[in-house]
């Protein structure tokens, strides 16, 4: 259906993103394929593309002799409209065809605000929006990514939740959709989700019956007949043999990630209790650093991308992380790959890092994250650096040449009061003065970038009441009146932060159950796209579709966000299964209130969270015992047989 | 995160020994790249392809590929140029095949000789352009260029990021005719290949060649002259094709600006 699309482009802005014909896109004959996925990302091509988990199933699918795997992203208003005019489905970009003649359509959902962009690929694709109106001619819906942990609020518009990683589901998934077209489909539609239901890993929410109390909460979530009681996430193990992506999709318009990743590790225990990513993804599972090097040497050749970032949610962390560094940065010297490592950890380990991995460049920016100004909530939060450490760090990074730090902070944290953000004026300050005695240098720089903290399920902060946005901007007024008291320090100092009324909306969709889903509805029906963009944002519409679907129902937008549950209550997502122990979560936020820390249990005792034993699984963590094979870039254009070596300086 | 791209300042970036000029294509799909996109693919794509382009100096080296008017977003070409510096002699057709299976499948390079003497821009000041009017009939396209090629002078507004901008699409225009530039094409209605749903099975393809002017005149231009001066306007979106770029001759074709550089090679 390129044909249809093709008249339409010349009229809309950034044509090249619905094209598709990337470097090392596929496309796979469709006749040859027993089961076909429809793989979304709900957000623009230039925040779509670069995902790594749509590029990892894209690429385990298509391996697959019976499977095939297409791309979509979300279309720009502007195309939308057109599509409409001229009768337009939505497509994939890979053959631009249809996204309802697929067999399923998996979407991944990192953020929660994209939630109006599946409905307006499902209506554009002529998929009625609520599942229980499809039949056996439309795609089986598939939900997956941090937020599918809490489906509940899109509950009616998906008939699956794919929970955890995704890389050994998908295939089970496609294996059971497989059988059952090799059968006949017997049971229709409705069997295919009871055989999906049984599955681990799998959640179908209209197997699933909730029913609500006098007071507004649920009195209980029943499995209908088949359905499990709860549905535990899915863990892969060994990442070494899931070298994914091996040729990493290479952009034609420009995206918001130029360059290629490589996932050293997943999981993270340093038990950060604001942090769902953190919490869902545990036990920590290591790649090798054999493992490391090899991807990123096929991800260099493959792409021609002239940057690789090592990727993980706290990438100094890994085990091998000083051998991995030292030895990218040998087997790069010289040439024009440069390495970045996503780590904001507050120590002088850190800045050795980064210090390896710049070696022959520009010592700009250091990005450190104490996440909370006061000593007092950096223990609530679980963010165990003092401010002595963070000075004593950012002084030697500015004594070896960096000539900036960002900090990055949250507002709105549970127990907050005023005196909390407003260390963070003081702290900044120091770090100035710090830069300026060790640096010996007037024009240090200190940016400090704050975002609003939204309670997120399955964290020990699922209990806590989020921060109404007004509390978070007033603080953060105050705030920059603090850091600008000295004006000789705080012209070195940037401050940076959003809007927080975007959280409060985030906060709804994170921690609602299915009632939510009449609201998004709604906005959806009232123009809402794009809610992860603040030009398409609109706070008015969201809190009044709240208000006209809520309110009715005896709860609102306040019910949902800035109230604190207790330890009885049910929440939307208890039934499903992150691993971690209710009990225990719920202590870590008594310690929490109390001011208590917790250790990593990667170099203290097990403290029993729940993941390990739940799973099945365990602490892959190195020394791996293996060696970073050096590699040396040879072949080429003219290059004779003697003339080896990756140096462009020789 | 720490991200810095190694820099150069240690040791300063070898010299450039050699220059190679290649054509290539901009096909199908791929006509909705902008020119930034093309310049981004063919960076990775040297890099790919391990092609020893040199690079500029300082922290942040890019490599060296000069480019020459670019076919806006949206046209096809058969005839897009750019000149790579190199640090190391090479074979230009060994350079060819390894860029072409580097770059993604649409971005086809055509040809590459070693530069000699003078530069690409000097070589180039015309281009010549093949436009499908789906849903439009040769007769009618016939008539709007004798009107157009009737008048001395034709303006037409552009609206560009910076701002409106006149342009005399007449003054520009060296030929403008029917049917395809080839001895073979005749000036009747075709089918498209990949039929515009809606726009009928008529399809009037025009040949023009329009002269390098600042600003460049576009088909765009081009057709927004042919609604100005007899109200033609096709009812679906115009494809556009540049074919070949090049210096004007006295009979209006268009001379290879890459032929006296692969004399001088060769010989
Ligand atoms: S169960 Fe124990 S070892 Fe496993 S992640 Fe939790 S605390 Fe760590």
């Amino acid at each position: 259906m390129f044909a249809d699309l093709e008249p339409l482009l010349p009229r809309v802005s950034k044509p090249v993103q619905y094209v598709g014909g990337e470097l090392n896109a596929q496309l796979k004959d469709w006749e040859s394929a027993a089961v076909r996925w429809a793989l979304m990302y709900p957000d623009a091509y230039e925040v779509g593309l670069p995902n790594q988990g749509v590029m990892i199933l894209y690429e385990v699918l298509n391996e697959r002799a019976d499977a095939l795997a297409e791309r979509c992203y979300a279309v720009w208003p502007d195309l939308e409209a057109l599509m409409r005019e001229h009768a337009v489905p939505a497509f994939t970009v890979d053959g631009h065809r249809p996204l309802g003649a697929f067999d399923l359509l998996g979407v991944s959902f990192a953020t929660e605000l994209g939630y109006t962009n599946l409905l307006t690929a499902l209506d554009l694709a002529g998929i009625p929006l609520h599942a229980v109106d499809r039949t056996d001619e439309h795609p089986v819906v598939v939900a997956g990514g941090h937020a599918a942990f809490n489906p509940e609020p899109i509950a009616d518009f998906v008939d699956v939740a794919a929970l955890g990683d995704g890389e050994e589901v998908v295939g089970e998934i496609t294996d059971v959709v497989r059988d059952w077209k090799a059968q006949g489909r017997p049971g229709g539609r409705a069997e295919l989700l009871a055989r999906l239901a049984a599955h681990d890993g799998c959640y179908v929410p209209s197997m699933y019956e909730v029913e609500y109390a006098p007071d507004g909460g649920i009195a209980a979530v029943r499995p209908r007949e088949g359905a499990p009681v709860s549905v535990t996430k899915r863990t892969t193990s060994d990442l070494d043999s899931w070298p994914y992506p091996k040729a990493p999709l290479v952009p034609l318009a420009e995206t918001v990630h130029e360059r290629a990743s490589v996932e050293i590790f997943r999981g993270c225990t340093r038990g950060c209790r604001f942090c769902q990513a953190g919490m869902i993804t545990r036990p920590v599972r290591e790649r090798s650093l054999r493992g490391i090097g090899e991807m990123v040497d096929a991800a260099v050749r493959a792409s021609g991308f002239d940057e690789v970032g090592l990727l993980s949610l706290s990438s100094a962390d890994h085990s091998e992380i000083a051998e991995i560094t030292k030895g990218l940065a040998d087997r790069y010297e010289g040439t024009n790959t440069g390495l970045s490592l996503p780590s904001t950890r507050v120590d002088a380990f850190n800045i050795d890092l980064a210090n390896e991995i710049s070696r022959n460049g520009r010592r700009s920016g250091l990005t450190f994250a104490p996440e909370g100004g006061s000593e007092r909530i950096r223990r609530v939060i679980n963010k165990m650096v003092s401010e002595d450490d963070l000075i004593r760090t950012v002084s030697e990074a500015f004594a070896q040449g960096w000539k900036q730090v960002k900090l990055y902070f949250m507002c709105g944290l549970p127990t907050e009061e005023d005196e909390d953000v407003l260390e963070i004026a003081g702290m900044a300050h120091r770090v100035i003065q710090a830069g300026r005695a060790a640096s010996g240098r007037n024009d240090v720089r200190c940016t400090i970038s704050i975002g609003g903290f939204v309670p997120k399920p399955h964290t020990p902060f699922q209990w806590a009441a989020q921060a109404h946005p007004d509390v978070v901007d007033e603080r953060l007024r105050k705030l920059r009146d603090a850091v600008n008291s000295n004006r000789k320090l705080g012209r070195n100092i940037g401050m940076r932060y959003h809007d927080g009324r975007p959280s409060l909306i985030e906060g709804l969709l994170a921690r609602g159950d299915r009632r939510v889903g009449r609201v998004i509805e709604r906005v959806w029906r009232e123009g809402g796209r794009f809610d992860g963009w603040s030009e398409h944002f609109s706070y008015d519409r969201w809190t009044a579709a709240a208000r006209a679907e809520l309110e009715p129902l005896g709860v609102s937008l306040e019910w949902f966000t800035t109230r604190e549950r207790d330890r009885d209550e049910v929440l939307p997502w208890d039934h499903l299964d992150s691993g971690l122990d209710r009990d225990w979560l719920w202590d870590d936020w008594q310690d929490a209130l109390s001011g208590t820390e917790q250790d990593d249990c990667r170099w203290t005792p097990c403290f029993d969270c729940g993941v390990c034993p739940s799973t099945g699984t365990d602490i892959e963590v190195g020394p791996s015992g293996t060696t970073l094979i050096p590699l040396t870039v040879v072949g080429g254009v003219g290059r004779g047989p003697t003339d080896g070596g990756a140096s462009a300086g020789g | 995160m720490a991200r810095v791209r190694p820099g150069e300042a240690a040791n300063p970036a070898p010299p450039t020994v050699q220059r190679v000029r290649v054509r290539f294509a901009k096909r199908g799909r791929l006509r909705f790249l902008s020119h930034r996109d093309v310049a981004r693919s063919f960076e990775r794509a040297v890099r790919r392809a391990a092609v020893p382009v040199a690079h500029s100096h300082g922290f942040s080296p890019h490599p060296r590929l000069s480019w020459i008017g670019a076919a806006p977003t949206g046209s096809a070409s058969e005839a897009e140029y750019v000149e790579i510096g190199l640090t190391r002699p090479v074979d230009p057709a060994d350079l060819a095949a390894a860029l072409d299976a580097a770059l993604p499948a649409g971005l086809d390079v055509l040809d590459a000789v070693v530069a000699e003497g003078k530069g690409l821009a000097d070589r180039i000041d015309a281009s010549r352009w093949r436009v499908e009017l789906p849903g439009v009939r040769s007769a009618d396209l016939a008539a709007a260029l004798d009107a157009l090629l009737a008048t001395d002078s034709l303006v037409v507004e552009r609206v560009t990021p910076s701002g409106r901008r006149n342009i005399d699409v007449r003054a520009a225009l060296v030929r403008a005719e029917v049917g395809g530039a080839g001895p073979g094409d005749a000036p009747v209605d075709t089918v498209p290949p990949d039929g515009h749903p809606g726009a009928g099975p008529t399809c009037a393809i025009m040949t023009a060649v329009v002269r390098q002017t600042t600003p460049a005149v576009r088909p765009d231009d081009v057709l927004g002259a042919l609604d100005v001066v007899a109200g033609l306007r096709p009812p679906a979106p115009a494809k556009a094709t540049r074919m070949a770029q090049g210096l004007l001759d006295h009979r209006g074709a268009l001379a290879d600006p890459l032929g006296s550089d692969r004399v001088t090679t060769r010989g």
